[in-house]
């Protein structure tokens, strides 16, 4: 038997307990969470060391980082949780400037009366998308708000990674005929969702496409070093990520509608309830613009990942100094995709 | 998917494109004005006025619910959550449109009002039967279509005795609007509007059936065809107006023969029989005070009518000056024609109305863009 005095007599009860605001004061409460619950999920060397930061070697060259703050609704959704979310949602911004991502950190804010079984389920949830991604979370923080005033647990995730040498991949580095790729169907994050929302529940095989992206840019990045754009399109979708980098580039896009992959179930449900799945949010996609003669070698590297099986090439960027994006669409005609205004909300009749 | 693909199918669009081509004689005009904001939204989407000839032109009608609303009754709407702390439910466009001082519910959510966004009155009676020491007011608008759901919930609320349930009842009718917009001095006497023809909705007829259009195709003289919501049906149906007008011909023909009969769904119909019945007068944005254009709840259901169990006085608000949503609605002027269109009015801070809605001309000329796209010569050979 260990020596050592068992600090905390009676273990976390995860099966009935509920978050209190002892969780976050930073006494023993706070410290018996932080054992029993993230560090024996999360565990790694420097976690262990649990100092109030990660302290790490770093090579030459160029780093990346971005945060990202998780606010989702339901918590728990075909396909995923907040948990693996907050991994995947992180480590795609560090990966879409090439980078290979190295260390997450993760700020979790409880609302009291949170249950610990839910918490229990996504920071278990958030260890196996990390360990997968093989980016460990290497220091964190708690707190606990008052009941109503958070909902149930928001979680901010930042990351860090490396930049590999001769890689300069930025929003303002399209280039009229430049080609542009996307690497599967879009539509699938926003519709499981929607799905899964309270008040809409409607039946649908639909998971959500949650996923890090990662390691299919790292075989982009091997297959053609000399991509100009990456980018996730997560929030307002497709359009609303297209319309972001012609702005920052300074040049128009001419789509092709059919060639955009959308699932048809996934059409399906947005023909019901009035959506336009270019402007539904993906979690596990990425748009990349690269020069023409790039554009067959990177679709080849893209099918040849599991996460890139359905890459497709969908337009072209062309000079417009009004930064258009403009669609031929299926039907025959065409029309400009605009930015998504406010939020895309079901129709009436 | 097959049933909505088969709608939007690029080779049939071809094929009609060319067939409306040939049809139409080169020395006149085809004006064809969709009431719906269903058909406004297909046309834009889909792009069907690139596959029209230059002499087939779309003008855009006031069949979008909350474009159509006017001031006032959002004004009450609030009244009621400010001054009655009721939880007012209602559909998620309802919640942008702008009411009187620049305010709007979702500006009124936001300071604090218990305001839901529902999807469907169902929720709305949920929420009532959860909070029962609380009012629960359902914000009613829609043509035809949202009309029997709402009468279900009414014969519901009413067999559970459900006393903190009423509705705000906003719902407004088809063919008198159409035919306020016939009678119009803009269109009668004036001639500065030019319809020509109407695409009949397709939702509403569902449930009206085709029928109670045949008076106004015979008084006015003008020919209608009911058309679905897919662009194939929109330019099936053009097709069809074109041919009718070339004949000399004003019937009302149904391109939409896999959904609407000329009864309609009787069912429905008296259903909403037996919950609503006509008001005298009703106001319109845009088209004004419109006689037997709306319904309010029978004296049967009159202790559900939240204009009954509040205070709901008629306030006469103004549009944002400069606003040309009255004179767009009517068809009289494009959202181009409009000073705000694009500077203060978008659809992330609109001005009016019919900025609001995916449905509505503005919303649909912004979001779409034509005005805003160069004049490339290579649309016009798309044939």
């Amino acid at each position: 038997m260990s020596a050592v005095v068992k600090r905390f007599p009676v273990r976390l009860d995860l099966r009935h307990g509920v978050i209190d605001m002892t969780h976050g004061s930073g006494g023993r409460a706070m410290a018996q969470l932080i054992e029993e619950l993230f560090v024996r999920y999360l565990d790694n060397d420097l976690l262990r060391q649990a100092n109030d930061q990660a302290c790490f070697a770093v090579s030459a060259g160029r780093m990346v980082m971005s945060t990202d703050g998780h606010v989702i609704s339901p918590l728990f959704f075909p396909g995923g949780d907040i948990g693996s979310l907050s991994v995947h949602g992180t480590l795609n911004d560090v990966a879409m400037s090439g980078a290979r991502p190295l260390y997450l950190s993760a700020g979790f804010i409880l609302e009291e009366g949170f249950p610990l079984a839910d918490l229990d389920r996504l920071v278990a949830s958030m260890a196996r998308a990390a360990t997968a991604a093989g980016v460990p979370v290497v220091t964190g923080d708690t707190k606990v708000v008052e009941k109503g005033k958070g909902d149930g647990v928001f979680i901010t995730t930042t990351g860090v990674g490396l930049v590999p040498e001769g890689v300069d991949i930025s929003g303002d580095h399209a280039r009229p005929g430049d080609a542009i790729l996307l690497s599967g169907c879009i539509g699938d994050h926003g519709v499981a969702i929607m799905s899964s929302r309270e008040n809409l529940e409607f039946e649908t095989s639909i998971e959500s496409d949650s996923a890090a992206l990662h390691e299919l840019v790292a075989d982009m990045v091997a297959a053609a070093p000399g991509i100009h754009c990456l980018r996730d399109p997560t929030r307002g979708g497709l359009a609303t990520t297209l319309n972001e980098l012609a702005r920052q580039s300074g040049v128009g896009m001419v789509l092709q509608e059919s060639a955009i992959p959308v699932k048809p179930e996934v059409l399906a449900a947005c023909e019901l309830l009035g959506l336009d799945p270019l402007y539904v949010a993906n979690e596990g996609k990425l748009v990349c613009i690269c020069p023409q003669q790039d554009a067959q070698r990177l679709l080849d590297a893209m099918q040849a990942h599991p996460l890139g099986r359905q890459a497709a090439m969908i337009g072209e960027v062309v000079e417009d100094r009004h930064g258009l994006v403009q669609m031929e669409t299926g039907f025959g005609g065409s029309r400009v995709v605009d930015w998504l205004a406010g939020e895309q909300l079901p129709r009436i009749c | 998917m097959k049933y909505i693909e088969e709608f939007r199918q690029h080779d049939l669009a071809q094929q009609l494109s060319a067939a409306i081509r040939k049809a139409v004689k080169p020395d006149r005009s085809y004006h064809l004005m969709e009431f719906c904001g269903g058909h406004t939204h297909a046309i834009f989407r889909y792009g069907v006025q690139d596959l029209m000839p230059p002499n087939v032109k779309f003008v855009h009608g006031p069949g979008c619910p909350v474009c159509v609303l006017p001031i006032g009754r959002i004004d009450n709407a609030i009244a009621l959550v400010e001054r009655h702390d009721v939880i007012l439910c209602t559909y998620g466009d309802v919640l942008r449109v702008p009411a009187s001082g620049r305010r709007s519910l979702l500006k009124v959510k936001a300071a604090g009002a218990d305001i839901r966004m529902v999807y469907s009155v169902r929720d709305a009676l949920r929420i009532a039967q959860e909070n029962p020491d609380r009012q629960v007011v359902f914000f009613a608008i829609g043509f035809e279509t949202t009309t029997p759901p709402t009468a279900v919930a009414i014969r519901q609320a009413q067999a559970e005795g459900l006393g903190n349930f009423s509705v705000f009842c906003n719902h407004v009718l088809t063919p008198a609007a159409i035919q306020n917009i016939l009678e119009s001095p803009e269109v009668r006497e004036m001639g500065s509007v030019s319809i020509d023809g109407f695409f009949g909705p397709s939702h509403v007829s569902s449930i009206i059936g085709s029928r109670p259009y045949e008076f106004f195709a015979e008084e006015f003289q003008k020919p209608v065809v009911i058309a679905g919501f897919e662009p194939l049906d929109v330019m099936q149906s053009a097709l069809m107006l074109i041919r009718q007008l070339n004949e000399g011909r004003y019937e009302v023909e149904n391109e939409y023969t896999r959904v609407v009969t000329r009864e309609g769904n009787t069912k429905a119909q008296s259903l909403v029989a037996e919950v609503f019945e006509l008001r005298r007068v009703f106001e319109w944005r845009g088209l004004g005070l419109v006689p037997y254009s709306a319904l309010r709840l029978k004296e049967a259901y009159a202790a559900l009518d939240a204009e009954k169990r509040f205070d709901t006085p008629a306030i006469a608000a103004s549009d944002v000056k400069g606003c040309e949503c009255p004179s767009i609605l009517r068809g009289v002027k494009r959202p181009v024609d409009c000073k705000l269109f694009g500077t203060v009015c978008t659809p992330e801070n609109p001005m009016g109305s019919c900025m609001v809605s995916s449905e509505g001309a503005c919303a649909a000329y912004w979001s779409y863009g034509r005005f805003r796209r160069p004049e490339t010569a290579s649309r016009e050979s798309v044939a």
